[in-house]
């Protein structure tokens, strides 16, 4: 078991390497980034001498050394467009997107799975059937797409929710400030986390659903009926525990996801979060920010990924007692 | 998934458009006969998914000639017709039959240009996503060892990010090298880069499977016996046993890559106005919805979501028809 | 003559299909009396699952039971409610399916398992099910059974699972075992320990026990009473010392030699029945047998034989109709009789 954590935590080591990588690579090599600081009046002398200061004359080994060991202190660097510190622009965006993808996926799983469980079980009723309509639209549409006919019709057409922005904040200190805690701030939340949920919610009733009717083809589910149990005891004990083990792994990956989808959400509702600070990065080459919206990206995921390793072991015995992940 | 070990896939190449196309005796035939067709007629949603993806992609084609007008000259828009509601609404103008949009080109043809540009650039992102996924799988499949490695955990991680997140860093990559003047002019080039190489993995590890399969099989072998080149055996002998499941995948794609690119338009950071693609139209039209002109937004929003959900239907279909065992 | 445990009367299933309604099983009809053992054997696609799971009420869609009368104790139990039925399985009629290894839901405890089934069907406290768990894994000859009790099937071997299944199947103490094929999916080895714990814990518990297995060998050893399908149709049916050593269907007399046999000429070739058992879409018009069969007349093709009286057995073959025999060519009878047929006496008197 502490093993298999500790393999684990080196893979994730190594992902973290490879995208810091990447990151250093689009932040030395990509433009130049003493161009980006200076104005066009700059001589060439101040220039070098900046490039000095930065340590952009020392070997590339040496710099991505310095990058990584700065990152690890979450030291970004400045951004061309803001002439912040990244690591505190990201910082007052944060709360933002983790309560948005929080409340999100909360939507996803309480609504997705008894979906799933649901359209599994009951295949042949015609809710099933509207189910799975309603989920191949959500598979279809992109999202901000709904995000749009979500505004048109509940915010524009009949007035019942606020179509942009956080409403109103309450600061819990140390700058994380939520939204949840207020009406406003809470209306507000509604129809961006649909938006951001739906895609997630469908793809989870999906799998619930796949997984449950492979699940109940297989001998010991048909080994429990001609034991005589009851039906719940099949369908909500033994199908869908062994149903969630495949579910924990991707929902938790989805969760990463809807952290990244944010981008497209935020957009659509102005919400103030780090996936608006990337767009606007990314329409203004603002390198900084890019890599370490980047590297924060893939911490999360590898984070992520983490505790959903450690909770599949949990529930899936073979795993847990025959030591070595398969 | 596991298309790697698909018989069958080969008949993706042929089912959809055989019917018309017969020209071997008893091949009409062959296709009425086999389990494909006869699962495309016990579906009537393929069917109808099947005909509005025709119908769309024909409108596309032959935009110029059946557009009311000509969006893009500008002499023939004015600003006097900005805004114009649909032909059902008060105040319209019979010339325009979904309306309007701010600088008073007709909504309809923005739409059937708009189309054509949203499903060039998804059909060259497939295609450039194949080349590069199966060039990489090949590569990988066939000559294992340290490339395999290499090619493999780049795909690891890549799998990791959702391919809009890929999209757009290498579409702000790209933005820097090309600096912001000549940005414009390489803008298709750039988002069919970005989107393609954020589909390849599909297709190289599905290939790598599948060359694993079939470089064991006598056939390889017998071709290796008699001298070829590996990159011979390669295009000439595996390929063709792996290109079924392959456009099972690309038909899925494309519908994902009209949805990314018109993502990538909708954030700004894909087709500029002076072009527009669906998701531009969308963009564009987005910021008079409040105001009241929704259907600047809502038609290109409502032939986005047709087409796309007409193509993955499609494509849904397709994959569980080749393979039966995914239901 | 005693209520048997077990009557089944011309049942029929049918699988409605994409090419028209097949029929698994046509117009069976046995009994298993208390106490006994019958064994069902066949080819594969014989219909011995389906028979198995039509009793205990789950075939698996879209098969149904679509004709004939199934009678436990004397109730009908083909036609009670699915909650009924319920009640039924695993408290009145156990079953034991192929395969153990994949039988146990491998995310729950043996143990809890265990305790989970006597709690549906017995009133009793957690720790009385515990201990009778306990109990049931000693006698099913399961090492250290209290330490094991939290184990999970993965840490079992194959055999010892089969033995924690038949723990699960025998919990309730039910009147009627149908056991699928319970030791094809085991070591050879393993296989001969698990019959006999079978056959002695059905035993103690007076138990009836309906085996359905394609090994004769099993049978031979275990059954008190054989019966042979043969495309969902019964061949014949007897006492299993009859059946084995006088075979009276052409059928079950190829069955019986192809038996690889340690005793006798070891270079003699086993013999084999030409041909294969028939497609359940594409079962010949008569006896579904006569296309492979050696001594198949005019009749045989042209109607379906019921099933007759053939002295030792009963036997659905033309030969033991006496009505019917008669008109087969002389020298078939001949040949038949050669076989060791015992022919009617009709029959017996044209080649006399």
């Amino acid at each position: 078991m502490i093993a298999f954590a500790i393999r684990r935590l080196l893979q994730a080591l190594g992902v973290m390497l490879v995208v810091a990588l990447i990151s250093f690579m689009m932040f030395r090599f990509v433009g130049d980034p003493v161009n980006q600081l200076v104005g066009v009046d700059t001589s060439p002398a101040e220039r070098e001498a900046l490039r000095q200061a930065l340590g952009l004359n020392d070997p590339v080994l040496l710099q991505f050394a310095r990058f990584v060991i700065k990152a690890a202190q979450f030291d970004f660097g400045i951004s061309y467009q803001f002439k912040q510190p990244v690591a505190s622009l990201i910082a007052s965006r944060l709360p933002a997107t983790l309560e948005l993808s929080f409340v999100s996926a909360l939507f996803a799983l309480a609504v997705g799975v008894p979906m799933g469980v649901y359209t599994g079980l009951y295949r042949n009723t015609w809710l099933a059937r509207a189910f799975l309509t309603i989920s191949l639209i959500g598979v279809s549409l992109p999202t901000f797409l709904i995000g749009i006919l979500l505004i048109f019709v509940v915010s524009v057409n009949l007035g019942w929710l606020p179509s942009f922005g956080r409403g109103d904040v309450v600061d819990l200190g140390g700058g994380w400030t939520t939204g949840l805690l207020t009406k406003s701030g809470l209306q507000s939340l509604i129809l961006p986390s649909i938006t951001l949920g739906l895609f997630q919610m469908t793809l989870i009733m999906r799998l619930v659903r796949g997984e449950m009717m492979e699940v109940l083809r297989t001998d010991y589910i048909k080994f429990a009926r001609a034991r005589g149990l009851s039906r719940r005891a099949i369908n909500f004990g033994h199908a869908l525990k062994n149903t969630l083990v495949p579910v924990i792994t991707i929902t938790g990956l989805q969760l990463g996801s809807i952290i990244a989808f944010a981008v497209i959400t935020e957009t659509v509702f102005q919400w103030p979060g780090m996936g608006l600070l990337f767009l606007q990065a990314v329409q203004n080459v603002d390198i900084p920010i890019m890599a370490a919206y980047l590297l924060l990206i893939a911490f999360l995921f590898v984070i992520i990924n983490f505790i959903v390793d450690l909770l599949y072991v949990a529930v899936d015995p073979r795993i847990r007692l025959g030591g070595a992940a398969s | 998934m596991s298309y790697a070990t698909e018989p069958e896939g080969k008949a993706a190449q042929t089912a959809p458009e055989g019917v018309k196309g017969g020209t071997r005796p008893g091949f009409v035939r062959r296709i009425a006969d086999s389990d494909i067709w006869y699962s495309f007629t016990r579906s009537p949603l393929t069917m109808v998914s099947a005909v509005v993806t025709a119908i769309f992609m024909l409108a596309a084609l032959f935009a110029p000639l059946i557009a009311p007008h000509n969006p893009f000259d500008p002499a023939s828009i004015s600003i006097m017709d900005s805004f114009y509601p649909p032909i059902w609404e008060a105040d319209s103008d019979p010339r325009f039959l979904l309306g309007s949009d701010d600088q008073g080109r007709d909504v309809l043809s923005t739409i059937l240009y708009g189309m054509r540009i949203s499903l060039a650039v998804g059909f060259a992102s497939v295609i450039f996503a194949m080349v590069i996924g199966v060039t990489l799988g090949l590569l990988a499949g066939y000559l294992g060892g340290w490339v395999d490695s290499v090619i493999m955990r780049i795909a690891d991680v890549q799998l990791t990010f959702p391919a809009i997140l890929i999209a757009l860093l290498i579409n702000g990559v790209a933005r820097a090298m090309a600096g912001p003047q000549s940005y414009d002019n390489v803008v298709f080039a750039v988002l069919v880069l970005s989107i393609g190489l954020s589909f390849w993995v599909q297709y190289a590890r599905t290939v790598r499977g599948s060359v694993l399969v079939e470089a064991n099989k006598e056939y390889v072998l017998a071709a290796k016996l008699i001298g070829l080149k590996p990159i011979t055996i390669m295009f000439k002998h595996v390929l063709p046993n792996v290109l079924g499941p392959v456009l099972v995948i690309a038909t899925i794609n494309l519908a994902l890559a009209i949805i990314t690119e018109a993502t990538l338009s909708f954030l700004g950071v894909g087709v500029p106005p002076t072009e527009p693609s669906l998701g531009t139209l969308i963009r564009i039209g987005n910021d008079f919805l409040f105001s009241g002109e929704w259907w600047v937004t809502i038609f290109p929003g409502i032939t986005l979501a047709i087409l796309a959900l007409a193509v993955n239907l499609l494509g849904d279909w397709l994959r569980d028809a080749l393979n039966p065992k995914l239901r | 003559m005693t209520t048997p445990t077990l009557s089944v009367r011309n049942l029929r299933v049918e699988i409605p299909t994409r090419r028209g309604v097949l029929t698994a099983i046509d117009d069976l009809s046995f009994d298993i009396a208390p106490g006994e053992v019958l064994g069902m054997v066949g080819e594969s696609g014989a219909g011995k699952s389906i028979t198995g799971s039509a009793i205990i009420g789950l075939l698996e869609p879209p098969g149904r039971v679509a004709g004939g009368e199934i009678r436990l104790a004397g109730e009908r139990i083909d036609n009670v409610s699915p909650d009924q039925m319920r009640r039924i399985r695993g408290r009145r009629i156990g079953m034991i399916f192929q395969d153990p290894l994949t039988s146990l839901n491998p995310l729950y405890r043996i143990g809890d398992q265990l305790v989970e089934t006597i709690l549906t069907h017995e009133r009793l406290s957690q720790k009385a099910a515990r201990t009778k768990a306990v109990k049931l894994l000693e006698e099913v000859g399961i090492p250290a059974a209290e330490a094991r009790f939290s184990a999970y099937p993965h840490q079992f071997s194959g055999g010892m699972r089969q033995r924690v299944v038949i723990a699960l199947a025998l919990c309730a103490d039910p009147e009627l075992v149908i056991a699928d094929e319970p030791t094809t999916a085991l070591d050879v080895s393993v296989q001969a320990q698990i019959i006999a714990l079978l056959k002695r814990l059905c035993a103690d518990r007076g138990a009836s026990v309906m085996l359905i297995t394609h090994d004769m060998g099993v049978i031979a050893e275990t059954a008190d009473r054989v019966c042979v399908l043969y495309a969902g149709r019964l061949a014949e049916i007897g006492p299993v010392r009859a059946v084995v050593k006088h075979p009276q269907h052409p059928y079950t007399q190829g069955l019986m030699a192809a038996i690889p046999s340690l005793v006798g000429d070891p270079d003699a070739t086993l013999a084999q029945i030409p041909g294969s058992m028939p497609r359940l879409g594409a079962i010949p018009a008569g006896c579904a047998f006569n296309p492979r069969c050696n001594f198949a007349f005019e009749a045989c093709s042209a109607a379906r034989p019921e099933v007759y009286d053939a002295g030792t057995s009963d036997a659905s073959c033309f030969l033991h109709a006496s009505e019917v025999a008669p008109s087969a060519p002389a020298e078939t009878l001949r040949a038949a009789d050669q076989a060791g047929i015992v022919l009617p006496v009709s029959a017996k008197e044209t080649i006399a």
